[in-house]
């Protein structure tokens, strides 16, 4: 480890920057950003090693397949996955700077996203309904927490899409906005995948166990 | 007025909630109402309001978020062991029929409000604290990575430790233990207020710390001056990097367990319970996957300034530089492999407990070789006995001892007779006091002049010394012993008397360390008035030598006219060592972020939601909310956060080094 | 320094004028080979522990600033040698360590049935094992003699040199069973069973605890373990049949309720099943057995039928279980008519397969297949050596 250093053979060194530029605004945003996204995946992933855990304890009660309904929930899914296609194209669009087509993308990314919410806020209502509620026994409470928690995400990004929409309309596509979306479109594909792992481990196995 | 309206306003807070039974908590507050009236007259009277609120509570400077962190830490630590001063005296005299002076209502909360606080409230923000001061000066930078998240980060923590202290006098803490398990701690047992306040102290300073956690590894990975590669990191920046990795690592599983909790508790799921299928061992198992990373957090920052501390002071390059990188990489991995040990007797199997068992063993390797590193360091060195360097020999004995102690523990069928008893309290105080507090206080001693720009006060630094190492020795040593003979935590009272003598040394030993504390409190005082005496003005009192030394004590909000170049691990030794001549010219304008008051008014806001919700004051906690939403939306409005510090205002300040430099030789 | 060593010894001063060390001088042969691994390990630490201690104190001596005739060096920071040797001390002792915690820990798992009873004994196996039943309540501790038909509370006896089997739960919240004497401590955990063997070699009282903390009246948990003979053992049982009084449901559920510092209290008769019941926590009438619940869990549930089986629940241990937001609390109601005997649901439904996945190799849900149910309606335990 012992660098010997010579100040005569390597010539005067230098110690500070004289002409420097300051790390432009941003610099850190999107590795920030990515850790807090995997910090939040932690958090999934907890939800679900709870569900794994308490997923087939029904007390007695209801299991998966007495109450999902695969066909709305693959109707839900559609909704998402397609918001994330839809998010894709505002990207693309916001790349060529174009301000009304990226609203555009973005109005239809918050629609497929409200649509989304509302059918599982409705499945909820449904099974609460039936007397299926979280209270019932703890695969109801993992499931009704593991959902919720990723449909309480959904409902943040959608206010989140909403705020980002008035500032493009206001301030344009400036650098600021640019890495803002950025950032929402990889909170967004992330709800998108944390999905699939909900889809595929909540409800297909759930229906098939 | 009609009790449903007053339920509607104040949920379940009642003037019954309040104390007014407890002699002890009415004395209490009395004192804490007069010194406060007294601080916030004081504060008033000489107009300091304006001043703390634009150039402290607003400010996104990482040093005074760092300052901050450090009062918060010391303020809550009078709290904390003002706690365990009750204890041992509690069970000091509980004997022959005694009951102490405690009913078990209120040493059941004193015991879990001293681990909560000691944790949480004061480890978490002196080592945070000094991360954050330290980092972005020891790598070149001028701020940290996301400074609106830093002051906002460090708000919430204020927030936690406002909820936990605002318990004291309104209602009650917990009854649980620190880290509240379940069945005891869900709804059916514990129907009062106190969980809650732990659940939401807890979610809201939480969020603060998963947060700094994100900023600091954002700022050590990105905005390392030129020619600072990792492996040429101070150790302390690198213990710090692995620390912030653990937090938001870990921090995570705390917040979902205690939101699981906190879901039993108020809507009644079954997550936790006895019945409908819950399992209250999995909250055993999820809190300790955040539990154990938790001491890494604490530890490694504190073994980082031990390395900083060593080798200053010993005048000499750090023995090892990359062994001690990788056993710190080493020990960040394996603290996620280790939580059963825990709770070996909770019935996993011999299999699983061995399992767990080893790789609790397998972490005491790097720390071996990170003690080695550290004494050969010492080796053939020409060891100064400043204050830091006093708390490192300390550390080193004691560590030895408590990573023994925690090695047999790690021993299943060892813990088997010695779990949950004293043997583990003394076990676990020897490490974290030995290790986190003595490291805090090494720190506090070494970085203190460049933070104020005048030395700490040796003569009641030294006193603070010894009477917090023999005061530390007397109240643990004896638990030790009392563990071997069988005696468990969390007593209230003892019928065996030949046990007395033991838990009496124990209680001398706590008033030694509140000698120590009081002596150190002191040290700050007499350092104060003696300021100009022990003033720094080299910046480099220590001849130490990592970059912050290179700049001026304190040093200028820009930390550095000119971002510094590194060739070498310990760069400002490096520096003067080939005659590094301080620039005189060419100051340019500086780019820094702006304060701004959102941190702090967004975690008022998340402090009274959490206190809605701890009273049932749904219409406090939905305001809350909104107002929460609100301003933090509005505040992404904002576009404008960054300034320039003129050119002028940069030769001003470096002209004044240049004079005081000129003065001082 | 040297006056943190001088402190650091004067408890080992004091502590040779006499005091109970209990978990280093057991009475129980378990807790003594606890003791020595211990003691061992202890001393595989020392060996590295002893000389880093000396070092420290040596070089903080030899290297101050004062001395100016010691070597200062202060480029020099690496040595591959030495840094080869700092590895591997520690790893060569944590490889000790290490084959002795697995092998100690599988001796010693509380879950295995004894293999001698002392250093120099083997197990006699024509005397059963002592089986006790033990239940951790807010705030004593329930023991039931299944062999012999009695119950005490925080009062426990057992023969000299005849292994122990215990077989424990709790009632309501976590608590920890521990006898330093006789053995290490296990978890009580509700609704869950945990185990313990153990063989105590020495007559005498000694002192058992909950080593978890459980609440407001967890200091006065504790109780007296006996040391008989086996004909102290013989009296002491009969001194409790004589006592008379019994232990039925609805006797237990009042000795449930929450009470502090019990005294000694001793049934002559107690209900067969109600072990297994409060295992299964389903002491009252008419709530449905955890290990029902299980075994229909593990058929998938009782499907939309099974929304309805809850009622609210009426029996409450402390004032209120409800929470702020959800519904008035319940319980699942069991499948058979509230009175009838729990046995005749519970024996038509087969053992639950394992759906367990947290808990680990050694500790088991509860279960009621071992068993048979002809001798479970007549409360009888079957013996293998019977």
């Amino acid at each position: 480890m012992t660098i010997a250093v010579n100040p005569v053979q390597t010539g005067e060194p230098v110690f500070y920057l004289a002409d420097e530029h300051p790390h432009p605004e941003g610099y850190s945003t999107s590795l920030g950003f990515w850790i807090y996204l995997m910090s939040d995946c932690l958090i999934f992933a907890i939800l679900f090693a709870t569900f794994g855990v308490l997923g087939a304890n029904y007390a007695a009660g209801p299991a998966p397949k007495d109450l999902f309904d695969l066909s709305l929930v693959a109707v839900n899914t559609s909704m998402l996955l397609l918001s994330s296609i839809t998010y894709g194209f505002a990207m693309l669009t916001m790349q060529q700077n174009k301000i009304a087509q990226t609203q555009m993308w973005l109005l239809i990314t918050g629609l497929f996203g409200a649509a989304f919410i509302g059918i599982e806020l409705t499945e909820f209502a449904h099974m609460i309904h039936e007397g299926a509620t979280p209270q019932r026994s703890a695969f109801l409470s993992a499931f009704f927490t593991l959902v919720g928690t990723h449909g309480l995400h959904v409902s943040c990004g959608l206010i989140w899409l909403v705020t980002l929409m008035v500032q493009v309309w206001r301030f344009g596509l400036i650098e600021a906005n640019r890495r803002r979306l950025m950032c929402l479109s990889m909170f967004w594909h992330f709800l998108d995948v944390v999905w699939i792992g909900v889809f595929t481990f909540v409800y297909l196995l759930g229906v098939l166990r | 007025m009609s009790p449903d309206l007053l339920k509607l306003i104040f949920g379940r807070l009642s003037i019954d909630s309040l104390p007014l039974h407890e002699p002890i908590l009415v004395g209490t507050f009395a004192v804490v109402a007069l010194g406060g009236t007294t601080l916030l007259g004081g504060l008033t009277y000489f107009r300091l309001w304006g001043y703390l609120w634009r150039e402290w509570f607003t400010s996104v400077d990482h040093k005074r978020i760092g300052v901050m962190y450090m009062i918060l830490g010391i303020v809550m630590l009078l709290r904390g062991f003002a706690d365990a001063l009750m204890m041992r005296a509690q069970q000091a005299l509980a004997f022959g029929g005694s009951e102490g002076f405690l009913p078990s209502h209120h040493y059941d909360q004193v015991f879990t409000a001293h681990g909560v606080i000691m944790i949480f409230f004061v480890a978490m923000p002196l080592v945070t604290g000094l991360m954050n001061f330290v980092v972005p000066l020891q790598i070149g930078a001028r701020d940290v990575s996301f400074p609106f998240l830093n002051n906002f980060s460090f708000w919430m923590t204020v927030g936690g430790a406002v909820l936990v202290m605002a318990s004291l006098f309104i209602g009650e803490f917990a009854r649980t233990g620190w880290l509240a398990y379940p069945p005891l701690s869900n709804i059916g047992y514990s129907p009062d207020v106190g969980v809650d306040y732990y659940i939401w102290g807890l979610q809201v300073a939480g969020v603060g710390t998963t947060l700094s956690g994100i900023n600091l590894i954002c700022t050590i990975v990105k905005l390392r001056c030129p020619g600072m590669t990792m492996m040429r990191m101070p150790v302390f920046t690198w213990t710090s990097l692995c620390t912030n990795v653990l937090i938001v690592a870990s921090f995570p599983v705390l917040t979902v367990v205690l939101a699981l909790l906190t879901l039993d508790r108020y809507v009644g799921t079954n997550f936790f319970t006895n019945d409908f299928g819950g399992s209250p061992m999995m909250y055993v198992n999820l809190i300790w996957i955040w539990g154990h990373p938790e001491v890494y957090i604490l530890v490694l920052p504190a073994f980082g300034i031990f390395s900083e501390v060593t080798s200053t002071f010993s005048g000499k390059r750090l023995f090892g530089y990359t062994s001690m990188v990788y056993a710190t990489v080493v020990i960040t991995i394996l603290s996620y492999l280790v939580w059963l040990h825990h709770f070996f007797t909770m019935g996993s199997g011999a299999s699983v407990n061995s399992f767990f068992g080893i790789t609790t063993m397998i972490i005491s390797i790097p720390t071996g070789a990170k003690m080695f590193n550290w004494l050969f360091t010492m080796y053939r060195g020409r060891i100064r006995y400043e204050l830091p360097m006093l708390w490192t020999i300390a550390f080193m004995l004691t560590f030895v001892l408590g990573g023994m102690t925690g090695v047999l523990l790690a021993v299943p069928p060892a813990d088997f007779v010695l779990h949950n008893s004293l043997f583990l309290i003394a076990h676990f105080h020897n490490v974290i006091i030995g290790g986190v507090v003595f490291g805090a206080f090494a720190g506090i001693n070494y970085w203190f002049p460049k933070a104020f720009g005048f030395k700490l006060d040796p003569f009641w630094g030294k006193l603070s010394f010894w009477f917090w190492v023999t005061g530390f020795y007397m109240a643990f040593m004896p638990l030790y012993v009392l563990g071997l003979m069988g005696v468990t935590r969390r007593l209230r009272v003892f019928d065996d008397p030949s046990l007395q003598i033991w838990f009496v040394i124990a209680a001398i030993g706590a008033g030694l360390v509140f000698l120590g504390i009081l002596s150190m409190l002191m040290q700050f005082a007499v350092s104060f008035l003696k300021r100009e005496q022990l003033k720094d003005v080299t910046g480099d009192p220590w001849d130490a030598r990592t970059l912050e030394w290179a700049t001026s004590s304190p040093p200028p909000d820009y930390n550095f006219a000119f971002t510094p170049v590194v060739h070498d691990n310990d760069a400002w030794w490096d520096m003067k060592k080939r005659g590094y001549q301080r620039p005189l010219t060419g100051f340019k304008p500086i780019h820094m972020p702006s304060s701004t008051g959102t941190g702090i008014i967004l975690a008022g806001f998340a402090t009274a939601m959490g206190f809605g919700l701890i009273w049932y004051i749904w219409w406090l906690a939905a305001a809350s909310f909104i107002a929460m939403l609100a301003v933090g939306i509005g505040h992404t409005f904002n576009y404008h956060r960054d300034f320039d510090i003129p050119a002028d205002d940069v030769i001003r300040a470096e002209d004044a080094r240049t004079k005081l430099l000129a003065g001082a030789k | 320094m040297s006056r943190l060593k001088i402190l650091a010894l004067l408890p080992l001063a004091v502590a040779l004028s006499g005091c109970n060390y209990v978990v280093l001088a057991p009475a129980g042969d378990i807790a003594a080979q606890q003791r020595d691994l211990v003691i061992i390990s202890t001393v595989l630490m020392l060996l590295i522990v002893v000389p880093v201690m000396a070092l420290t104190v040596l070089f903080a001596w030899r290297y101050r600033q004062s001395n100016t005739s010691a070597r200062y060096e202060p480029e020099w920071d690496h040595s591959t040698s030495l840094e080869l040797v700092i590895w591997s001390a520690p790893l060569l002792i944590i490889v000790c360590l290490g084959a002795l915690t697995w092998m100690g820990t599988h001796l010693l798992d509380p879950y295995r049935t004894l293999g001698r009873i002392h250093a120099d004994r083997a197990v006699d196996q024509s005397k059963a094992p002592l089986e006790v039943d033990v239940v951790a309540l807010d705030w004593k501790w329930l023991f039931i003699y299944p062999d012999y038909g009695i119950a005490t509370v925080n009062d426990l006896a057992a023969p000299v040199d005849r292994p122990i089997n215990f077989r424990i739960t709790a009632s309501s919240v976590m608590n920890s069973f521990y006898i330093p004497a006789l053995a290490g401590q296990i978890y009580a955990m509700p609704g869950m069973e945990t185990k313990l063997h153990a063989v105590v070699n020495h007559a005498g009282t000694y002192k058992g605890f909950s080593a978890n903390y459980s609440g407001a009246g967890f200091s006065g948990m504790h109780f007296n373990f006996q040391g008989l003979d086996d004909k102290g053992f013989d009296a002491w049982v009969a001194q409790a049949k004589s006592a008379g009084g019994s232990l039925g449901r609805a006797d237990y559920l009042q000795l449930e309720k929450p009470s502090e510092n019990e005294p000694v209290r001793r049934y002559g008769a107690v209900d067969a099943d109600l072990y297994r019941l409060i295992l299964n926590m389903c002491v009252e009438t008419g709530k449905m057995c955890q290990s029902e619940m299980m075994a229909i869990d593990a058929k998938g549930g009782l499907g939309h039928e099974g929304l309805n089986n809850t009622l609210p629940l009426a029996y409450d241990k402390y004032a209120r279980r409800g929470t702020a937001l959800g519904p008035e609390p319940t319980f699942v109601a069991g499948t058979c008519t509230p009175d009838a005997p729990q046995g005749q649901t519970t024996a038509a439904i087969k053992a639950p397969l394992d759906t367990a996945p947290l808990l680990g190799a050694g500790l088991k849900r509860p279960t009621f297949a071992p068993l048979k149910s002809s001798s479970f309606f007549l409360g009888q335990r079957p013996k293998s050596n019977s």
